[in-house]
């Protein structure tokens, strides 16, 4: 017996504060793109109409990290490109999400050198690591999901 | 091998001493330190070869000289190849640059610098072109280390995990 049955038909629905915030960001997240090599090719698929990542509350994927609470880094992170990947990281606004996308996103890949990061999560904190060289679209979407679940479930000791 | 190859080969070996070696009907001649520029000069202005295409370096580790230094070049009237090499030891790499008589080798003298470590004296901006400014070392010497990461498996993944670097929020 809740206040549902007691409120009848007035279009009142309870829950916790906590399922209210987390349904409204994983329901829209704003993804920054970041493609930085043939990852980038599948990320754009991705978003293009056979795939439609829109489905998942994912409109448009912006250059800029202000209007962006989830970044997809897609390719080798150079350490040149490093300081540029995480000065863009800390001007998202917070809360933000990262999804490391590939091999050589998530560890290095094939590229085992000097001239390559070993993994972008030596640099920014990493919450999806996508395998693939480079993942199908639905790899990705299937990444974004298990985002999305991980979010659904935050609680509100972490963002408070 | 053109008429034209054969006539900038004559030119350059009775002026610089410039030695000839052919390989495939691939002309290259090689010079010392000193002639470059002024052969250079000579191939642009009398000779026609009006196109630098390339500068580049070869690092030949356990020789003397260590490095040599290759420049491509093209005549777009003749349709004709031809390319220098110049030796440079590996104590001190210095050469002088061509950017005064080709302004387009600007980049590739820095990519030189930035990869092998020779000094090109006279470069208008001699900074690195490919690797971070703070960056050691040259990258494509044969004695530069291709770095390693360490394999995770099961039994030593904690030891090798607390030795990475981690990305902070």
């Amino acid at each position: 017996m809740g206040i549902e049955q007691k409120a009848g038909n007035l279009g009142i629905v309870t829950t916790t504060l906590e399922d209210v915030v987390n349904w409204s960001r994983y329901n829209s997240m704003w993804p920054m793109l970041f493609g930085l090599a043939c990852c980038a090719i599948e990320m754009m698929s991705t978003q293009a109409s056979s795939y439609d990542l829109s489905r998942f509350g994912m409109e448009l994927n912006r250059a800029s990290p202000r209007q962006a609470d989830l970044m997809f880094v897609a390719g080798r992170v150079t350490r040149k490109m490093a300081p540029v990947l995480r000065q863009l990281y800390d001007q998202m606004p917070a809360p933000k999400w990262v999804i490391a996308m590939g091999d050589c996103a998530s560890c290095g890949g094939v590229f085992n050198n000097y001239a390559v990061v070993q993994g972008v999560d030596e640099i920014v904190p990493v919450d999806v690591y996508v395998a693939g060289c480079p993942p199908r679209p639905e790899a990705l979407i299937h990444g974004v999901m298990a985002l999305h679940e991980k979010v659904r479930h935050e609680k509100l000791a972490k963002w408070a | 091998m053109n008429d034209h190859i054969q006539r900038a080969v004559r030119v350059l070996s009775e002026r610089f001493k410039a030695e000839k070696r052919e390989f495939r009907e691939q002309v290259t001649l090689v010079l010392t330190p000193e002639t470059l520029n002024e052969a250079v000069r000579v191939l642009r202005d009398e000779l026609n070869f009006n196109m630098m295409m390339d500068v580049t370096a070869v690092d030949y580790l356990g020789e003397e000289p260590r490095f040599n230094v290759v420049y491509q070049f093209y005549s777009l009237e003749k349709n004709a190849r031809l390319s220098l090499r110049v030796p440079v030891e590996s104590l001190n790499p210095h050469l002088k640059t061509i950017e005064d008589v080709f302004p387009g080798a600007n980049w590739y003298e820095r990519e030189v610098m930035d990869m092998f470590g020779i000094i090109f004296d006279g470069h208008s901006d001699p900074r690195r072109i490919i690797m971070p400014a703070d960056w050691q070392g040259h990258p494509l010497r044969k004695d530069y280390p291709l770095g390693y990461e360490e394999v995770q498996f099961t039994f030593n993944f904690d030891e090798i995990d607390l030795r990475k670097p981690k990305g902070k929020e």
